[in-house]
């Protein structure tokens, strides 16, 4: 799974960061999301499904290249 | 004449029969009008939305704008200020200057900092059940718990002290009306409101503390810039107004979904790790949001396969979408574990709720600590007997009868 994220497109709601903490943060100066592992290990790829599902911005894209 | 015919004008919005159940036609629009005429409580008409995707397609779409103002857009209200959504401090700031906004706010939002707040709200609620308890039962959850929590929370972001959260609560309650309050009450609560505030700003910039005003002018100072009292103001409304009755209500609805049936709260205390996708699931079953996002269109768009002509005024009716069967397998159950849940109570977008993750952290903190201090908690009235409250914004109950 690779992960990438929109910075631009990011509304800070950080529903991410309770879905999967270990995989993504945000700024502490505006909210915007941090990707802290692109290529998560295969246990996280549930929450980061729902990461993405939940983001009410559409800022989280999935891709399949491991 | 049925739902789907073109002339048929459909008062928006739809009664319910039941407090915590939606209206029937809500299922008849999303499967045979998507797009409906409805009439507002202004006389204004206006286009509803009840699907899934089509709700999310527009709060996500910038060309529907949130230019309620503009000289043809539907008026909300029958009020001469039309509420909340038509005041002055309700409206657009351009979309360029939304954003920068917004990162600036945000970083009081963030989810390390709501969980760094969660032991504070925790204590607030602890408090407030004490209080409850020694009344005694039977207790109205909402006024006793639901309605406080918010605004304690808004008023410490605020550096607002504790004597003055009651005129907030007031404050908060008068300008969502949309029929409850007259003009002139109205008017009357937005300006001691301003007047409030204004001393309280002009206070904080004398003395800062580590609030949200604090921050926002020292944020400002940084880059080079004077924060105008406007943008405090419009900033501290906007908080007030957004995240007060909206989260009160959720508690006392969420609390009552959950006791309504009470095999729901009994699954809860079996196993409390469920708390956080309950809460997501209440926000989703809410049947009684409120009115939902109205926005406005300049220019030819299609949605759900219709065109909807520029000028129109749109309705996003969020609850309904929210049991859509296409989106949601077995849309009218309540499934505490639902994952993932991508509901839309917050709307969706680059507008979606900036405090999102507050209302998170309040509702499952609350639900935390009745659960843990109240595991006996049952409805004092049947759940047929639950009302609902007309003429605001924000959809709640009446009260929330309960005994322990």
């Amino acid at each position: 799974m690779k992960v990438s994220v929109d910075e631009d497109k990011c509304c800070g709601a950080g529903s991410c960061v309770l879905a999967a903490p270990d995989v993504f943060d945000q700024r502490d100066e505006d909210g915007v999301v941090v990707l802290l592992d692109p290529e998560p290990a295969e246990h996280l790829h549930a929450a980061v499904r729902e990461a993405a599902d939940v983001c009410p911005a559409a800022a989280i894209l999935l891709g399949d290249r491991a | 004449m049925a739902l789907g015919d073109t002339d048929h004008v459909l008062d928006y919005p739809i009664p319910s029969p039941a407090a915590l159940e939606p209206p029937a036609e809500w299922a008849e629009l999303r499967q045979g009008c998507p797009v409906a005429h409805v009439r507002l409580p202004s006389g204004d008409r206006a286009s509803l939305l009840t699907r899934y995707d089509d709700v999310k397609q527009v709060l996500s779409d910038p060309r529907f704008t949130r230019n309620l103002d503009a000289p043809d857009a539907a008026r909300i209200s029958a009020n001469e200020s039309g509420g909340v959504f038509n005041s002055g401090l309700g409206n657009a700031l351009p979309e360029e200057y939304h954003q920068q906004w917004r990162r600036m706010v945000g970083k009081w939002f963030t989810a390390k900092r709501m969980t760094a707040l969660r032991p504070g709200i925790e204590a607030m609620a602890e408090r407030l059940i004490d209080e409850m308890v020694a009344d005694g039962a039977p207790a109205d959850l909402k006024s006793a718990l639901g309605f406080p929590l918010p605004v304690w929370v808004i008023c410490d972001m605020l550096g607002v002290p504790e004597s003055d959260r009651d005129k907030f609560a007031y404050w908060s309650n008068t300008l969502l009306s949309l029929t409850r309050y007259t003009q002139a009450e109205i008017d009357a609560a937005q300006a001691e409101f301003a007047a409030y505030m204004s001393a309280h700003i002009a206070a904080t910039r004398a003395d800062p503390g580590d609030d949200l005003i604090s921050e926002l002018i020292a944020a400002a100072v940084d880059a080079g810039h004077v924060m105008p009292d406007e943008a405090l103001l419009a900033t501290s409304q906007g908080l007030l107004v957004a995240g007060h009755e909206t989260t009160a209500n959720m508690i006392g609805k969420m609390v009552g979904m959950l006791l309504a049936d009470r095999t729901r709260w009994e699954a809860l205390l079996a196993d409390p790790t469920l708390v956080r996708t309950a809460v997501e699931e209440a926000l989703r079953a809410d049947a009684n949001p409120g009115f939902g996002i109205p926005r406005y269109i300049t220019e030819d768009a299609e949605v759900g396969g219709a065109v909807i002509p520029r000028g129109t005024t749109v309705v996003c009716n969020l609850a309904a979408a929210n049991r859509d069967e296409h989106a949601f397998a077995d849309a009218d159950g309540l499934d505490l574990a639902r994952t993932p849940n991508a509901h839309l109570a917050f709307g969706a977008g680059a507008h979606s709720c900036l405090g999102q993750s507050l209302a998170r952290t309040e509702l499952q903190a609350v639900l935390d600590v009745l659960l843990r201090r109240l595991p006996t908690l049952e409805l004092a009235v049947p759940a047929t007997g639950l009302a609902r409250v007309d003429g605001l914004v924000v959809g709640g109950l009446q009260e929330l009868p309960v005994r322990w």
